[in-house]
């Protein structure tokens, strides 16, 4: 089967591009970690919601809160084991951050099963209420944060062993950027596996395409939908605790801020797709850092010049689904 | 096998089948013939449960299964064809197949038969599904229909679009499914498929049942035809 690489040669292309820009070598691979370690978090983010939608034609707009909701959990655990995420020792911060992780995906992923049971069900197929209906549990939910943790914005210092940087030579790498590059790595291999090596991928891959065809083979793609939906929300909560120790902060709209970038990556990636989506978000987030650091005035509108682009070049995303 | 007896289904605010009665007989293939927007497409859907009857019985193997939803239809060992294919174009041939094969990788014996019936797709089983042809990509619906043993394979349109060649490697196709089990009910415009593969035909107009019977008997009548299809089927003989 002929692969498309196009798309991901993309990548290295720009980043290439922007070598003889940034002039100082030391600085553009600073600059080139940081945008790849920021475009795997926000693929972590996103990988859910683009499966939300090609699966089950479901414009969640409400997907931030369950970033959010991550990460408040986990900023809880780490608040509470404060001891070990200070203590000097890998292992002693492992300990912390571990429980940390879980009780971010734990928690996005029950309150994802809650939300599609109770705000998503009696609205699918209607796009307008599901915005609607979304919308309204992002402000429920966001509401219910600040109820819980607070108005106020939470420091998240992150572990002492995931401060500080790589030294080679005149670059500084952030260790914290290495670990998201490696997580997100890790996170992509794992979902192509998932979905191309295994039926429920399959299933997952079919139903994103013809939903209805595959009920029509005999399978009850409902369930489908719903394990997919959670797995998305907790993916959305693991993104959300790396990106609030990314920014050391967390506030109640977190989610939301950062719902512009992963709406721009599903749509880059094309809908439904999470190859498109993984080659999305590091295309965004390398543009996002080399703007950033050549014109800081066009780094607001840079992402959206970068759809523009891409949209005019592949009207339907990097990778389109065949609906 | 398949009986339904006073079924109506709404798609919106459109009244579409008003009382559909027919049977299909075990074994043998059936035609549903009828000008376009007679019904048969919604009729098909409606036994397979992609749309619900709002009145009516669907009865198969002596069960009513208009309450039931589709993946339970398909349980009971009912396949369904679309009229757009259904194909996942995004996932190889073999993909498809694999997928549709509930009970586990399909037996050699069994791919070994379909290959038979459609050469093409062994020569492009790991390519993207979307990249095939046409009539490519309509052997590939039927095969992935076909690809365990099903009792009742229920197909929409399986010539729409297709050149005249291909049509002929349908029909041998059909004739070689109709020496096994399954019983056959196909939806179809071009009469002269039709004719040449259907056992008994029912005619739809307008959401209804406007005759059934012996397909030989309608073949041998011209004036029937002329009265029950018209032109819409003439403009395809």
């Amino acid at each position: 089967m002929k692969r498309d690489w196009l798309p991901l040669a993309l990548v290295p292309a720009i980043a290439l591009a922007a070598l003889p820009l940034v002039a100082s070598p030391p600085i553009w691979v600073t600059l080139t970690v940081a945008g790849l370690a920021m475009g795997m978090m926000i693929f972590m983010m996103a990988s859910g919601l683009t499966l939300v939608f090609g699966l089950m034609d479901v414009m969640n707009f409400a997907h931030g809160v369950f970033i959010s909701v991550g990460a408040y959990g986990a900023a809880s655990v780490l608040i509470a084991m404060k001891a070990e995420v200070q203590a000097p020792g890998l292992a002693a911060n492992l300990a912390a951050i571990g429980p940390a992780l879980l009780a971010a995906v734990a928690l996005a992923g029950v309150l994802g099963w809650f939300f599609e049971r109770v705000v998503i069900r009696p609205v699918y197929g209607d796009h307008l209420r599901q915005i609607l209906v979304t919308m309204g549990g992002l402000i429920v939910v966001e509401q219910l944060i600040i109820v819980v943790w607070g108005p106020d914005v939470i420091p998240l210092p992150r572990p002492a062993a995931l401060t500080g940087a790589f030294i080679f030579g005149d670059a500084a790498i952030e260790r914290y950027r290495v670990l998201a590059v490696v997580v997100g790595l890790a996170l992509f291999g794992a979902m192509w596996l998932l979905l191309n090596r295994t039926r429920i991928g399959l299933l997952v891959r079919a139903g994103v395409e013809n939903a209805e065809m595959v009920e029509s083979l005999g399978y009850r793609i409902r369930r489908l939908f719903v394990g997919v939906f959670v797995a998305g929300s907790a993916l959305a909560g693991l993104g959300g605790v790396m990106w609030a120790m990314y920014q050391e902060s967390l506030n109640a709209q977190m989610g939301m801020q950062v719902m512009v970038l992963i709406f721009i990556v599903v749509i880059i990636g094309g809908l439904g797709s999470v190859g498109g989506c993984f080659a999305g978000a590091l295309l965004v987030g390398l543009t996002a850092n080399y703007t950033g650091f050549l014109a800081p005035k066009l780094a607001l509108g840079s992402n959206i010049l970068l759809m523009v682009l891409v949209l005019l070049w592949r009207p339907r995303g990097l990778y389109p689904v065949g609906k | 096998m398949l009986s339904l007896a006073g079924v109506n289904t709404h798609i919106g605010q459109y009244h579409i089948l008003q009382g559909v009665d027919f049977e299909v007989p075990r074994g043998g293939l059936t035609m549903l013939l009828g000008r376009n927007g007679a019904g048969k497409t919604t009729c098909l859907r409606t036994i397979m449960g992609l749309w619900r009857a709002s009145a009516g019985r669907i009865v198969y193997e002596k069960s009513e299964v208009q309450g039931l939803k589709t993946p339970d239809i398909a349980q009971l060992g009912v396949a369904y064809v679309p009229e757009n294919m259904g194909i996942f174009a995004g996932l190889t041939v073999r993909e498809n197949m694999l997928l549709a094969a509930r009970g586990g990788p399909p037996a050699a014996k069994r791919l070994a038969w379909i290959f038979g019936l459609f050469p093409a797709l062994e020569q492009f089983w790991n390519g993207l599904a979307g990249n095939l042809s046409g009539g490519q990509k309509q052997m590939l619906a039927i095969a992935r229909a076909i690809v365990e043993p099903r009792k009742l394979l229920l197909v929409d349109e399986p010539t729409k679009g297709l050149a005249p060649a291909i049509i002929g490697n349908m029909i041998e196709a059909f004739r070689e499914l109709k020496r096994t089990d399954t019983t056959i009910l196909v939806v179809e415009q071009n009469f002269n498929f039709a004719r040449s593969l259907g056992d008994t035909v029912a005619v739809m107009d307008s959401g209804k049942i406007v005759h059934t019977g012996r397909m030989d008997a309608l073949v041998a009548d011209e004036a029937l035809q002329a009265k029950l299809l018209g032109l819409s089927l003439e403009a395809h003989q």
